[in-house]
């Protein structure tokens, strides 16, 4: 049942408990547990709300920066990304294997903010070598979700 | 011209469901719950190896039977499903869609007179095919009351020396009943004491959701004497690439084979090469789709309960199959009000046959979404109808 959950509530965490309990053929009471111990484990970290902000007013800007780091004796990664993380804009650190060592993301509202942020607070810090950063210009598919996906039910409408 | 055109053919009915087709296409605020095809779109995976294959040029026809490499994932898939061992060179033949493999498949067995045993409700197809093959269809009427299984006593009844062949509709369209191993059992030993071939058509036999599907050429002594017809088009939802196939011993598939050479020469080649990925990478993927669709078939029986329409559990294919003898209307009336008033296409039973009388097939390959507004607007009418 966890996994069948799971893979409902990532789709669509709005879904009514009673509707998950029906279609998983479960009792809601047990559904209702089995969500709690979920959140409890942290297997569930949080319900968050996929936006496209092309199509709202509101300016938004992501990049995707590569971050190179001399790890520290003793603390490896963890203290160096900590210290990025903890930054509220940074939306994502991502310890990654290849070129390079972190990739950090961040949402800001325009593109001198970011580069405001990269170079006065990320670059400056202690064990960073080097920085690179990508601008987004289009997201074609964000979590999972093809945006602006045509969804035209292009069938016959009856058929044998 | 005046001569007359083929009095066999004019003489077959059109499908029941076109009429209603043309009304519902006019119509375009109605949700359609019609269709006998999956909502899903064909796996990236195995559209892209079509892609490739016709990038590469493969663009030719296949042998006859197919491409070997489809065949032998045909055998592996039978073999690791069913525990069957079909022989590749022999004993299987791709075929375009399963439909095709049920017209030559009667008419490799039929001989002008033969009795083809076909259950109804069942899918449009068989009757017409039997009768331009020659035969003489015998129909059994399936009951609710056995959840629309074939019983032995149904199958003995409607047995006579002149009985070839029983064609084998599970899980069927569009009652959504399935057979499981005891059932068949009962048929496999009847057939067998009374010599009688078996046409399993298994094309939902990915879509079951009350243990795995059990085909009845599995059991002692029916191999020789089943052919069992399967496809892409429900498992993989790959319906437009028009692909299926049979497997039956090498003595029918050989006749049947014949057939296939001179009216359709092969099956779409770029199908194929897609079904080969199908049958290797896309068992991950039928998963997936199976557990959307029982989702969904649980769904619509809680609707039905709430609004006390009532309707046999099933537990196969994408159909459920409720009862609407309580208003008095036939189950055309009943679409046809429907589709005016509550603005949902769904198909009257009776077009799978006269025991499909007083039923609708409801398809529930659609999303949620589609599904709640569908069953909102079915309880407003089904409530109003009552009072």
């Amino acid at each position: 049942m966890r996994d069948r959950i799971l893979s409902i509530i990532e789709k669509n965490s709005r879904i009514d408990l009673k509707e998950l309990a029906i279609r998983l053929g479960a009792e809601e009471i047990d559904v209702a547990n089995e969500l709690a111990k979920l959140e409890q484990e942290g297997v569930i970290c949080g319900y968050h709300t996929l936006i496209n902000w092309e199509k709202t007013d509101i300016e938004k800007v992501t990049a995707l920066i590569e971050v190179k780091v001399t790890p520290q004796r003793g603390q490896g990664f963890d203290r160096i990304a900590a210290r990025i993380y903890n930054y509220p804009e940074v939306r994502d650190v991502y310890l990654i294997s290849g070129g390079f060592d972190l990739l950090v993301t961040l949402e800001e509202k325009s593109l001198k903010e970011i580069a405001q942020f990269v170079s006065e607070k990320l670059s400056t810090l202690d064990s960073i070598l080097s920085t690179g950063t990508h601008f987004i210009l289009k997201k074609y598919k964000d979590h999972g979700t093809i945006i602006d996906e045509k969804t035209e039910d292009e069938r016959e409408v009856i058929t044998p | 011209m005046t001569k007359p055109l083929s009095t066999k053919v004019e003489n077959i009915k059109p499908s029941g469901i076109r009429k209603f087709f043309d009304l519902v296409s006019e119509m375009k605020d109605a949700i359609s719950l019609g269709v006998g095809e999956p909502d899903f779109d064909t796996p990236w995976h195995i559209r892209d190896e079509g892609i490739y294959a016709l990038e590469k040029g493969k663009t030719f026809y296949t042998s006859n039977s197919g491409l070997k490499a489809l065949r032998v994932e045909i055998s592996n898939y039978q073999k690791r499903t069913q525990g069957i061992d079909y022989d590749p060179m022999s004993e299987i033949l791709v075929t375009v869609g399963g439909s095709e493999a049920i017209d030559i498949g009667l008419r490799a067995l039929v001989n002008s007179g033969d009795e083809v045993i076909i259950p109804q409700p069942s899918y449009v197809s068989y009757l017409p095919c039997a009768i331009l093959a020659g035969a003489n269809p015998i129909v059994i009427n399936l009951k609710e009351e056995n959840n629309f299984k074939l019983t032995e006593e149904e199958l003995l009844s409607a047995i006579t020396d002149r009985t070839k062949l029983l064609i084998l509709p599970f899980p069927n369209n569009p009652t959504g009943a399935i057979l499981e191993k005891d059932d068949l059992e009962k048929i496999a030993r009847i057939c067998i004491e009374k010599d009688i071939y078996v046409m399993s058509d298994e094309i939902y036999s990915a879509l079951t959701y009350k243990g795995e599907h059990i085909s009845i050429a599995s059991i002692e002594g029916m191999k020789e004497r089943t052919i069992l017809i399967n496809g892409f088009s429900k498992a993989y939802a790959m319906t437009g690439w028009r692909l299926g196939y049979a497997c039956g011993p090498s003595k029918i598939i050989k006749q049947m084979t014949k057939i296939h050479q001179f009216a359709i020469m092969c099956a779409p080649t770029t199908s194929q090469y897609a079904a080969i990925e199908a049958l290797k990478n896309g068992d991950d993927d039928v998963t997936m789709m199976r557990e959307a669709y029982n989702e969904r078939r649980r769904f619509l029986m809680d609707e039905f309960k709430n609004m006390n329409l009532k309707c046999f559990e099933p537990f196969g294919a994408f159909y459920v199959f409720p009862c609407i003898k309580e208003f008095g209307m036939t189950s055309e009336e009943f679409a046809m009000k429907f589709l005016e008033e509550g603005r949902v296409a769904v198909v009257p039973g009776s077009a799978f046959g006269e025991s499909g009388e007083g039923y609708l097939r409801i398809s529930y390959a659609y999303s949620i979404e589609n599904l709640k507004i569908a069953m909102e607007r079915l309880k407003k009418f089904v409530d109003k109808l009552r009072n």
